[in-house]
């Protein structure tokens, strides 16, 4: 059979139809088109795309069960190495791991393998109700900081090993970033919620509305009876640019911006927050973040939605989905730009005047790369007199989050690095002996793959360090 | 679900709730807030905590009816529950070494001094209370700074009750009659904190305020709470949930902060009415 050169393509909403709703934008693959999809995998030997995989999901033979049909078999055999696989189907950078060493992808299109995995779980959940499994009674009690990728994945993992787990989630929902990071329209609220119901299942316990370090430190956990504690408490702090004018109303980080849309649900007129859109906004970066803020922005009602990145289109570090489903739908880039002014409005006359103190524009510099750094990135170099001004009501910032200081509240002596990033050896293991760590609390903003790796090696290590106590 | 466990109206706008909420009543310092959320569509608000028994696992709240969410936490009744209840966030208060303050309460924020006053005076320091209010009819919390303040100054905007005049007064005359604090706390409107600081300024007297920003999450995520605080000329952004809510006053950009602070007035407006007229409705049934 001849190889079909091109991937199948994924059906999603008209752009023109999905900027006006948070309905998600691929509907996935039917069930003839991932037969299609599994028939391009060259069932090579070597399988390069597993090792392109953060935890190394046995990807021809997860196809090669597609291609028989048994979708079950497939669906077990991904989660024998991911535990959120409907999850990672849709958000995982695929072009840049798996994908990126695809046997096929030297003269083709690579296999689309992520789509695959979107099919395989979604058909399993949509076809398997949620298992009641027996809830341990006896087992060693492990508390879990953090609901996001690394903590779910630590906690399925020592459920299904037999532990009691209870996961401590400081805002009211459980899903971390997953929640109220990522917008509905790239992963349905759904999805997550069904992956909590698969914990709570197992006998996890879920504490909403508890902040560790705050509500209780990690000596009271043990103290509770806990044996080990696995903090996966996420990145910090959202980074501003340290320019004049980001105080000004209508300037958001894009933490904020997302949270209030995706946790808050702003967009709905049944809620009770608030969001300022703006007609004309500009996002500053260029990760999945700003891609997310900046789809948002527009499906909140902007007329016009620019997105301000200081290198150029080729380093763009969002995904290469993301970054062409925000052109489709209308999003203007700004590359080898980056901004050094917001400027607000004030009127001299009124000092009351209800509009004063909110965004009216941006100034920007434009950028050429340099030399490059240490990663072997061209470093942006500002082109000197090419200031210019343009009008905007909101700026949304999505240039990454450093270290929360809440860290070093949860422990005394818990070892951070320079960045304040928790320092952990390769199985997770803290400076504080029963302590683990993993996901973007230890590494920075990162991808929710290699935070759900980092939760499944911490809870081996965590397995192995209470079977020798 | 958060167990209301018992409401007092100290004033027709201000209103008194203690909440079932354990965890929090064990560690809450002064000068300490939570977030609550009233029911499932609700949005997150932080207060600050005007008072907690461990024993009873009970936290007390004190807030003023200023918008939708409020008027739906005081349409609330011992025995009703809310949704959400997260804390205690933000640092505590620091008071270690204080033995003469001046705790300055505006308003509502006087039910979040009076935690703060009452600390002081239990661990012997010398207090001397200043709260001020529109009128008679909205003073709070007499009773309760009587009992904790060597020296109390009430202040009416329009002279109905105590002394007439803005907390500013009082506290100018002490300090220009050579009267000594080792610290100033100061606790209500941002307006009326940023002008406390300009009293105290030319006096040089260490000062504290307490900053109530939008927030959302709490915990330094979001970044909705930030203010500026200018430092030998440097402007510093900080987040006032996780740094704060407690600052130098001497340090920190007011104008902003107020400015700020009204960034949602117009839905806030809009939604106030609403809630307004859907009670209406519903008290008409």
């Amino acid at each position: 059979m001849a190889i079909i050169p091109k991937k199948t393509p994924m059906p999603t909403q008209e752009p023109g139809e999905r900027i006006h709703n948070f309905k998600e934008v691929s509907y996935g693959y039917t069930e003839e088109l991932a037969l299609q999809e599994a028939s391009r995998c060259l069932n090579c030997k070597s399988k390069p795309c597993v090792s392109g995989c953060p935890v190394n999901i046995d990807i021809p033979s997860f196809i090669a069960k597609v291609n028989d049909k048994d979708y079950d078999g497939a669906y077990d055999i991904i989660t024998e190495s991911s535990s959120l696989p409907a999850v990672c189907g849709r958000v995982c950078p695929q072009e840049s791991q798996c994908e990126s060493r695809c046997t096929l992808g030297i003269k083709y299109e690579p296999v689309a393998i992520g789509n695959l995995e979107r099919f395989v779980a979604d058909r399993h959940n949509d076809t398997v109700p949620v298992k009641e499994a027996s809830v341990p009674e006896e087992g060693d009690m492990v508390a879990v900081i953090g609901s996001g990728p690394s903590g779910l994945a630590c906690a399925g993992e020592l459920a299904s090993m037999g532990y009691r787990v209870t996961v401590y989630e400081a805002l009211h929902l459980a899903g971390g970033v997953l929640v109220y990071g990522i917008p509905e329209f790239r992963l349905p609220k759904t999805i997550v919620a069904r992956e909590v119901e698969n914990l709570k299942a197992m006998g996890v316990d879920i504490q909403t509305n508890v902040v560790i370090g705050k509500t209780l430190v990690i000596d009271e956990l043990f103290d509770m009876g806990f044996k080990a504690v696995f903090v996966g408490s996420g990145a910090g702090l959202p980074n501003f640019m340290n320019i004049p004018g980001e105080s000004y109303k209508g300037v958001y980080s894009a933490n904020e911006f997302l949270t209030r849309s995706n946790l808050m649900k702003a967009y709905s007129s049944k809620t009770a927050t608030p969001i300022q859109v703006g007609s004309n906004v500009v996002v500053v970066g260029g990760g999945n973040v700003a891609m997310d803020a900046a789809r948002t922005a527009l499906r909140l009602g902007a007329a016009k939605v620019s997105v301000v990145y200081r290198r150029s289109e080729e380093e763009l570090p969002a995904r290469k989905e993301e970054v062409r489903h925000a052109k489709e739908e209308g999003i203007e880039f700004r590359f080898l730009e980056n901004p050094v002014e917001i400027t607000g409005f004030y009127n001299k006359e009124d000092p009351r005047d209800p509009k004063n103190g909110f965004v009216t524009g941006i100034r920007c510099i434009k950028m050429e790369l340099g030399e490059p750094d240490s990663r072997g990135r061209r470093r942006p170099v500002p082109i000197e007199g090419s200031e210019y001004y343009s009008e905007c009501d909101a700026v949304i910032i999505a240039i990454g989050t450093s270290a929360n200081p809440l860290i070093k509240h949860i422990s005394p002596g818990l070892e951070v690095n320079s960045k304040g990033g928790i320092v952990v050896n390769e199985s997770g293991l803290t400076s504080r002996g029963g302590v683990y760590a993993g996901g973007d609390a230890v590494t920075g903003a990162a991808t929710v793959i290699s935070a759900m790796g980092a939760g499944k090696t911490a809870a081996h290590a965590i397995d192995e360090f209470l079977r020798a106590l | 679900m958060y167990k209301i466990i018992s409401k007092q109206v100290l004033n027709p706008t201000v209103t008194s709730l203690e909440i079932e909420a354990p965890l929090v009543a064990r560690k809450a310092e002064p000068g300490q807030f939570i977030i609550l959320r009233v029911d499932d569509l609700g949005e997150r608000i932080p207060l600050t905590i005007a008072g907690a028994d461990p024993d009873r696992g009970a936290v007390r709240i004190i807030f003023q009816v200023v918008g939708a969410t409020t008027q739906k936490l005081n349409a609330k009744e011992p025995g009703d529950s809310i949704v959400d209840f997260v804390g205690p966030l933000g640092t505590a208060t620091e008071l270690d070494g204080i033995e003469n303050v001046c705790v300055v309460g505006g308003g509502v924020g006087c039910a979040i001094a009076m935690p703060v006053a009452s600390k002081l005076h239990k661990m012997g320091a010398n207090v001397t209370s200043i709260i001020g209010f529109r009128n008679k009819d909205l003073v709070i919390l007499e009773d309760e700074f009587k009992e904790i303040s060597d020296d109390l100054h009430i202040m009416t905007d329009d002279g109905s009750y105590g002394e007439h005049g803005n907390v500013t007064m009082p506290l100018k005359e002490m300090l220009e009659s050579g009267k000594k604090f080792d610290r100033i706390i100061a606790i209500g409107p941002v307006i009326m904190m940023k002008f406390t600081v300009e009293t105290a300024r030319p006096f040089g007297v260490p000062i504290t305020v307490s900053m109530n920003p939008i927030m959302i999450d709490g915990t330094g995520m979001c970044g909705g709470c930030r203010l500026t605080l200018i430092r030998d000329g440097e402007r510093i952004t900080k987040f006032a949930c996780v740094d704060g809510p407690d600052f130098n006053g001497y340090e920190v950009d007011f104008d902003e902060a107020m400015s700020r602070g009204r960034m949602y007035s117009a839905f806030e407006r809009e939604a106030f009415n609403e809630a307004c007229n859907i009670m209406k409705q519903a008290d008409g049934k």
